[in-house]
């Protein structure tokens, strides 16, 4: 089913255009709103923003699919990321990862059947000095252990 | 003993200076009054004198970048690179977050200096929260004149944009940066046409550091050679030191160029974790050579971290040294200041190996070699830390290294095929110890 932006989010994008030389600059920023819009950038977002900046579909999808923040399918409402990084690595990344994994009944990659959390094991988060670093959404938890990760998700769950 | 000098963290932890009456109270906005009464070439040569380097990775000399910018350039853009993805390295969140104001004062001095009338902040998709502390303090900074049709009502303009990545790491490479600007795919260019000639949009384009552009009020306010003076031969000022990994306080640490390495483990950083033996140091993020632990006696500055004769020559394949020109063996570098310490007990193999599947993880796909050769080096790798390898792995890890450096567009292969070289360099026998005896 083709997708449309609402008017407001269509109203930040007139906005969003206007700062660039050129329309296809505002292409980022048109998916960021998209996943926020629809939840994803599904092929259908893809086709939304292109449809908005006069762009290509097949140059849209090009660029959401380069980039790893875009969730070309979409993810639970915690996107609980860890970082296994080197730094994190060596303060327990891996121990924390394998700790949710088992918390979560899933593996990294996964979504719980209840569409509450999804688990990704992701690259560095430039938050190196505070390993190991756990982004949930937008959120940083620095300086985490197993047991605190596994604090973390039952507060969220809690939520 | 007098305060030790702190430039661009000097408002960390402090509250007030965050927003822009309280950075204007501490003197913010004073640098950028008196860049506006001075001419851009006269900006431009105090920069050089100071012998501010890029803080980003390169080290090169930013007045001599911002030199390259042609005479008769009519327009021209700064673009700022916060999209800080070197592991190892986590400057730029805390820069950006604590003293937001310093970087729009250091980005517009530059800006004048170098004839742009728009900066792009490209900030890395990840730093929701700076971004936020970013766009607004961009906003004071316009309500208050600082940017806009008229900066302090000169009647020079000067916008800022921020612009929010989405997650590569290919991103902070600046040609490829300016591709991701331009709302496409982040495919690093081919140079030349070096960005300083035909960049963002077709036009001149200077990319610069977050903590390069941040030095700049001082430079402005201090004079070129107190700056110079406060670091070493021809590296001047301060630099950040991102200390991670095996330490007892890892952090930020803002320190004098030329610090030896040793020192800032022992004393600034409270020695090793729970007090265990040095094995090694990446001394400026992951792409850079690993340092043995009698090798950390080094000074950190980009030329003594290049060119420290007790540092080990990489080498290409056991009694090899790989050059980076005829003469001129691979130590290490100093890199994005990303300093990770690895203590006695910790599996070089591994660490390796994880290092590989990142660089595999952001390889862009654009140059063979590096699609491929990261992919390849990952694989090998990780089956050797799970005491999986075979026969001649340790060879084909070295010809799969060769093969990539120096022949891919952007300086990623350079920085798989770098670590993957120091590491069977340094720690040879833990490869070859993972290969199972034939039975």
């Amino acid at each position: 089913m083709p997708l449309e932006l609402s008017p407001s989010a269509r109203e930040k994008l007139r906005a969003i255009v206007a700062r660039y030389p050129d329309k296809m600059a505002a292409c980022l920023p048109a998916l960021h709103l998209a996943q926020q819009e629809f939840g994803t950038t599904s092929v259908e977002a893809c086709n939304a923003v292109a449809t908005e900046l006069a762009l290509p579909p097949a140059h849209v999808w090009g660029v959401a699919t380069f980039y790893t923040m875009y969730n070309k399918q979409a993810v639970g409402k915690y996107h609980v990321q860890v970082c296994t990084n080197v730094s994190c690595m060596l303060r327990g990344g891996y121990e924390v990862l394998r700790r949710l994994e088992n918390v979560l009944g899933l593996r990294a990659g996964e979504t719980t059947a209840d569409k509450k959390f999804t688990l990704s094991e992701v690259e560095c988060l430039a938050s190196c000095g505070t390993a190991v670093c756990i982004q949930v959404n937008e959120e940083y938890s620095e300086s985490m252990d197993p047991a605190k990760a596994e604090r973390l998700i039952e507060e969220l769950r809690r939520a | 003993m007098p305060e030790p000098t702190k430039i661009v963290t000097q408002h960390f932890g402090n509250e007030a200076a965050k927003t822009l009456d309280g950075y204007e109270r501490s003197g913010g906005y004073r640098a950028l009054r008196k860049a506006i009464q001075t001419h851009p070439a006269t900006l431009t040569d105090e920069v050089k004198k100071s012998a501010l380097r890029g803080r980003g990775g390169a080290g090169f000399s930013t007045g001599m970048k911002w030199g390259f910018i042609p005479k008769d350039a009519k327009t021209v853009y700064l673009v700022v690179n916060a999209d800080e993805g070197e592991p190892g390295t986590f400057k730029d969140r805390w820069l950006i977050y604590w003293d937001p104001h310093l970087l729009i004062e250091g980005s517009i001095i530059s800006a004048r200096a170098i004839g742009a009338s728009h900066i792009f902040v490209y900030v890395r998709g990840e730093l929701v929260r700076e971004y936020g502390v970013l766009s607004r303090a961009v906003e004071q900074a316009y309500a208050r004149g600082y940017l806009g049709k008229s900066v302090l009502g000169t009647g020079w303009s000067c916008d800022m944009v921020v612009h929010r990545g989405a997650g590569a790491y290919i991103c902070g490479e600046e040609t490829a940066m300016l591709n991701s600007l331009e709302g496409k795919r982040g495919w690093p260019r081919l140079k030349p046409p070096f960005p300083a000639v035909k960049g963002l949009f077709g036009q001149p384009t200077i990319v610069n550091n977050v903590e390069t552009l941040m030095n700049v009020p001082y430079i402005v306010e201090h004079g070129a050679e107190a700056f110079a003076n406060l670091g070493c031969k021809g590296n001047g000022g301060l630099r950040i030191l991102c200390v991670s990994g095996h330490v007892e306080r890892p952090g930020i640490y803002e320190l004098p160029m030329g610090v030896p390495l040793l020192q800032v483990i022992e004393r600034d950083c409270g020695g090793m974790l729970h007090g265990r033996k040095l094995k090694g140091v990446i001394p400026g993020g992951s792409s850079m050579p690993i340092l043995l632990a009698d090798e950390c006696d080094v000074p950190m500055d980009f030329d003594s971290l290049m060119t420290w004769p007790k540092i080990r020559p990489v080498e290409s394949r056991p009694g090899v040294p790989f050059e980076l020109a005829p003469g001129r063996p691979l130590r290490t570098m100093g890199g994005s200041g990303g300093v990770v310490v690895m203590d006695e007990t910790t599996d070089m193999v591994a660490v390796c190996a994880r290092i590989m599947r990142f660089y595999a993880h952001e390889s862009c796909g654009q140059c063979t070699p590096c699609r491929e050769g990261t992919g390849w080096m990952a694989r090998v790798c990780t089956r050797l830390a799970e005491g999986q390898g075979r026969p001649g792995d340790l060879e084909l890890l070295d010809s799969i290294a060769v093969g990539i450096a120096g022949n891919t567009i952007c300086p990623l292969g350079e920085a798989a095929a770098w670590p993957m070289m120091a590491f069977l360099t340094k720690f040879r026998e833990e490869f070859a110890a993972r290969i199972p005896k034939a039975a």
